[in-house]
C-alpha cells in the first residue's frame, strides 16, 4: 500500500477511477445534476448538518453502541470483537441513516412525492418511515418474488402509509424494482425525488449515501478512542450494495494501520451460478446509473444474484467499492449461505443477539480473522441490522415449521 | 454522417423511422420483419439491441428484448442481422439502438463490427454527454453517428452540450416517460422542435407516444423524422406466426399518412 492518502473521490465528474459516473437516460440528467447542486448547498449549509445530526439522535437513537462482544471473542479465541450496533436503531438497521439524510434533501428541492426501491423490504421501511415523519407520499418498488419472501416488511410499509407497488417484470427481484424506480422517475421529475438505498446509482448518489452513512464509521472510530485508545486493526462488513460497509470503512480509508473486509454473498457457492458476488464473479459494466462490477454474462446481460438474505442479492455493488477493490485498500471476500446461517446462530446463543442475515456474512468472517489474530488486537464488525425480519427465512433454512 | 442517413432525411417529407428489437420473435423473423418494414416505406431502421434491464423503456419494448432474449439474441447475433440486412438493402440506412452494457462486454472491437456490419449509427439510451469518453470517440472513429436524445427536461442551458458530438440526426423524445405511453401535445412538440432547430443544423426526429397514423401525419408536418416503436413491437407480440405481414400493412399506413401530409 502506498503511504501517500487516496485521493478524495469521487472526482467531479462522479468517478472513482473507472468506476462510477452517470449513465442515465437524458430526461433524468437535469435533475441530477440539480441534485448534485442542492447536495453541494446542503453540504455547506450548518442548519442541514443541524438538523440531520439532531434527527439523528432524537428520532433514530444515535449513537448506537460499540459493544465488546466478550463472550464471542472468547469463543472465537483471538482478537478482541467489538460489533458496531446500527441494528438498534429505530426500523432496525442502518438504512434510516441514509433516508433522514435524503428526505432533509428532497425537501431541500421542493419535492413532494418519494419513491425509493426495496429488496428485503428495509430500505422500504426506513422510507416508508421518514416519509411518514415528514408527511410525504411514497411509493415503494418491490419484487413480486420478495413481496411473498417478506411479508411482514410489506405490512410495515402499508402501516406507515406508503404504497407499496410489486414488480413482476423482469426476474420480479431487486434489481427488477430499482428498474421500475427508474421507470417512475423518468415520468415524474417535476415533483418526484428518488430516494436510492444504497451506495449505488448515478453520481451524487454513491457520494451521498455514504457521506450520510458515515456517521457508522466516525461514531466508531471516537468510541473506540475512549474505549481502548487506538485505532482497530480490522473492520468487517457485509457488502449488498456496499452502503453500511462505506459507512463504516470511509472515516478509516486514510489510517493505514487498518484493514478492512467486505463480505459478499457467496449464496451455495461461487463455483455455482447461485451467489451475489459482484466483484468475485463479475466484471466492469454498466447498470443503474453507474459504472461498476456486475453479474453478467458474456453477452453483458444482467444475471440475478441469489443469497439466503434478500438484503445482498444485488448483481452490482456501489462503484466505491470497485475502486477499493482494484486499488487495493480494502479486501473483499464472501461467506456463504451456511457460513452465515452458523454466524448467525452463534451470535444468537453467544451474545444474545439475533442478527440480519446480512450482518452474518459479516460475522462468519469474523470468525476466521479473529481467531487468527492477537488477543491484543481489536475487530469492529458492523451489527447494521436485526434478525426479527429473517426468523422465518432461518427457520425454513433449520428445517423448522413455524 | 453515412451519405445513407442524410439522404434519407433530404426527401421532400418527413422521415419514417421504425424501430423493431433484432431477435423478436427470432432472428429469421426478424430478418423477414425489416423487409416488411422497408416495403411498408420506413426510411430508418432502428434495430434494437436486446438487454435485460431496459430501463427507459415502457412494457412493450420490454417484453419484446425478453422475448429476443429468450430467443437467445446475442450482440453478435444481432450484428449478424445487420449485416444481412445491409446485404439486401444496399441503401436504406440502419441504426442500432440500446443500453450501454452489451457493446462494453462486446470488447473494444465493437464499434469496428458494426461499421463492418453495415450500421450507419447507434443511440445508447444509458450514454449521456457527460460519460461520452466511454465509447463516443470509438464510434465516431469509426464513421458511425452517436445521435444523441433530447427531451423535455432538456432546457436551454443543457442543449448546447446534447448537440456536441451529435451527429445523423437529433432524437427529441417528447414526452418525460418510458416508450409507449402517452403521446405529447402536438403544439409543445412544435414548440420544442422550432427551439432545437435553432441550435442545430441536424434533421429532428420525433418519438415516444406515436401509435396512430394521423399522430404520424401530424408529427411528419412539425418535424424531419417520425419515429414509431412501441406499437410495430406490440404488433409483434401478437402475431407471432406472421409478424411481417402485421408489420407490412400498419407501417404502409404510416408512411401513406406522412406522404399525405407533406
Ligand atoms: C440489514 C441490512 N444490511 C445490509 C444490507 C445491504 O445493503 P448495503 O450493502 O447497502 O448495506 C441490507 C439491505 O437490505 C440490510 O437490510
Amino acid at each position: 500500500m502506498s503511504s501517500s492518502p487516496l485521493p478524495s473521490l469521487p472526482d467531479e465528474r462522479g468517478h472513482f477511477g473507472q468506476f462510477g459516473g452517470r449513465y442515465v437516460a437524458e430526461t433524468l440528467m437535469p435533475l441530477i445534476l440539480e441534485l448534485e447542486r442542492e447536495y453541494r448547498r446542503a453540504q455547506a449549509d450548518p442548519a442541514f448538518k443541524a438538523q440531520f445530526e439532531d434527527l439523528l439522535q432524537h428520532y433514530v437513537g444515535r449513537p448506537s453502541p460499540l459493544y465488546f462482544a466478550e463472550r464471542l471473542t472468547d469463543a472465537v479465541g483471538g482478537a478482541k470483537i467489538y460489533l458496531k450496533r446500527d441494528e438498534l436503531n429505530h426500523t432496525g438497521a442502518h438504512k434510516i441513516n441514509n433516508c433522514i439524510g435524503q428526505i432533509l434533501l428532497a425537501r431541500r428541492m421542493g419535492k413532494t412525492r418519494i419513491i425509493a426501491e426495496t429488496g428485503a423490504g428495509q430500505h422500504g421501511v426506513a422510507t416508508a418511515t421518514v416519509c411518514a415523519r415528514f408527511g410525504l407520499p411514497c411509493t415503494i418498488y418491490m419484487g413480486a418474488k420478495d413481496m411473498e419472501r417478506q411479508q411482514p416488511n410489506v405490512f410495515r410499509m402499508r402501516l406507515l402509509g406508503a404504497e407499496v407497488r410489486g414488480v413482476t417484470a423482469g426476474r420480479a427481484t431487486l434489481k427488477d424494482a430499482m428498474n421500475e424506480a427508474l421507470r417512475d422517475w423518468v415520468a415524474s421529475v417535476s415533483d418526484t425525488y428518488y430516494l436510492i438505498g444504497t451506495a449505488a446509482g448515478p453520481h451524487p448518489y454513491p457520494e451521498l449515501v455514504r457521506d450520510f452513512q458515515s456517521v457508522i464509521g466516525k461514531e466508531a472510530k471516537s468510541q473506540l478512542e475512549k474505549a481502548e485508545g487506538r485505532l482497530p486493526d480490522l473492520l468487517i462488513a457485509a457488502i449488498g450494495g456496499g452502503s453500511n460497509a462505506i459507512g463504516l470503512f470511509h472515516p478509516f480509508l486514510n489510517d493505514e494501520s487498518v484493514r478492512m473486509i467486505g463480505v459478499e454473498a457467496a449464496g451455495r457457492g461461487l463455483d455455482g451460478p447461485d451467489h451475489a458476488a459482484s466483484l468475485a464473479g463479475g466484471k466492469p459494466g454498466v447498470l443503474h446509473g453507474n459504472k461498476t462490477y456486475l453479474l453478467q454474462d458474456d453477452d453483458g446481460q444482467i444475471i440475478e444474484g441469489h443469497s439466503i438474505s434478500a438484503g445482498l442479492d444485488y448483481p452490482g455493488i456501489g462503484p466505491e467499492h470497485s475502486w477499493l477493490h482494484e486499488s487495493g485498500r480494502v479486501d473483499y471476500r464472501s461467506a456463504t449461505d451456511e457460513e452465515a446461517l452458523d454466524a448467525f446462530q452463534m451470535l444468537c446463543r453467544s451474545e444474545g443477539i439475533i442478527p440480519a442475515l446480512e450482518p452474518s456474512h459479516a460475522l462468519a468472517v469474523v470468525r476466521t480473522e479473529a481467531a487468527r489474530m492477537r488477543s491484543d488486537e481489536i475487530v469492529i464488525a458492523n451489527l447494521c441490522g436485526r434478525g426479527d425480519k429473517d426468523i422465518f427465512t432461518v427457520a425454513e433454512a433449520l428445517g423448522v415449521d413455524l | 454522417m453515412s451519405e445513407r442517413l442524410s439522404a434519407a432525411f433530404r426527401k421532400n417529407r418527413a422521415a419514417l423511422v421504425t424501430f423493431v428489437t433484432a431477435g423478436d420473435p427470432s432472428a429469421e423473423k426478424t430478418g423477414d420483419i425489416l423487409d416488411a418494414l422497408v416495403e411498408g416505406g420506413a426510411d430508418v431502421i432502428e434495430l434494437g439491441m436486446p438487454f435485460t434491464d431496459p430501463m427507459a423503456d415502457g412494457p412493450s419494448i420490454q417484453a419484446g428484448s425478453l422475448r429476443a432474449l429468450k430467443g437467445g439474441m446475442t450482440l453478435k447475433g444481432t450484428l449478424e442481422i445487420a449485416r444481412a440486412f445491409r446485404g439486401r438493402h444496399p441503401d436504406v440506412p440502419l441504426i442500432l439502438m440500446g443500453y450501454l452494457n452489451p457493446a462494453l462486454a462486446y470488447g473494444p472491437h465493437f464499434a469496428r463490427d458494426a461499421a463492418a456490419a453495415g450500421v450507419d449509427g447507434l443511440i445508447l439510451v444509458d450514454l449521456p454527454p457527460e460519460e461520452d469518453a466511454e465509447l463516443g470517440g470509438a464510434l465516431r472513429g469509426e464513421g458511425l453517428s452517436l445521435v444523441r436524445l433530447a427531451t423535455p427536461t432538456t432546457d436551454r442551458n443543457r442543449l448546447p452540450a446534447v448537440l456536441e458530438g451529435a451527429s445523423g440526426f437529433l432524437y427529441y423524445v417528447s414526452v418525460a416517460g418510458v416508450t409507449g405511453t402517452r403521446a405529447a401535445d402536438t403544439a409543445d412538440v412544435a414548440e420544442a422542435v422550432g427551439r432545437i432547430k435553432a441550435e442545430t443544423d441536424l434533421p429532428v426526429a420525433v418519438g415516444f407516444g406515436i401509435r396512430t397514423a394521423e399522430q404520424a401525419a401530424d408529427i411528419a408536418r412539425i418535424a424531419d423524422g417520425v419515429v414509431v416503436g412501441s406499437a410495430i413491437v406490440d404488433l409483434i407480440g401478437e402475431n407471432a406466426a406472421d409478424p411481417a405481414t402485421a408489420v407490412r400493412n400498419y407501417v404502409t399506413k404510416l408512411s401513406q399518412a406522412i406522404e399525405t401530409a407533406a
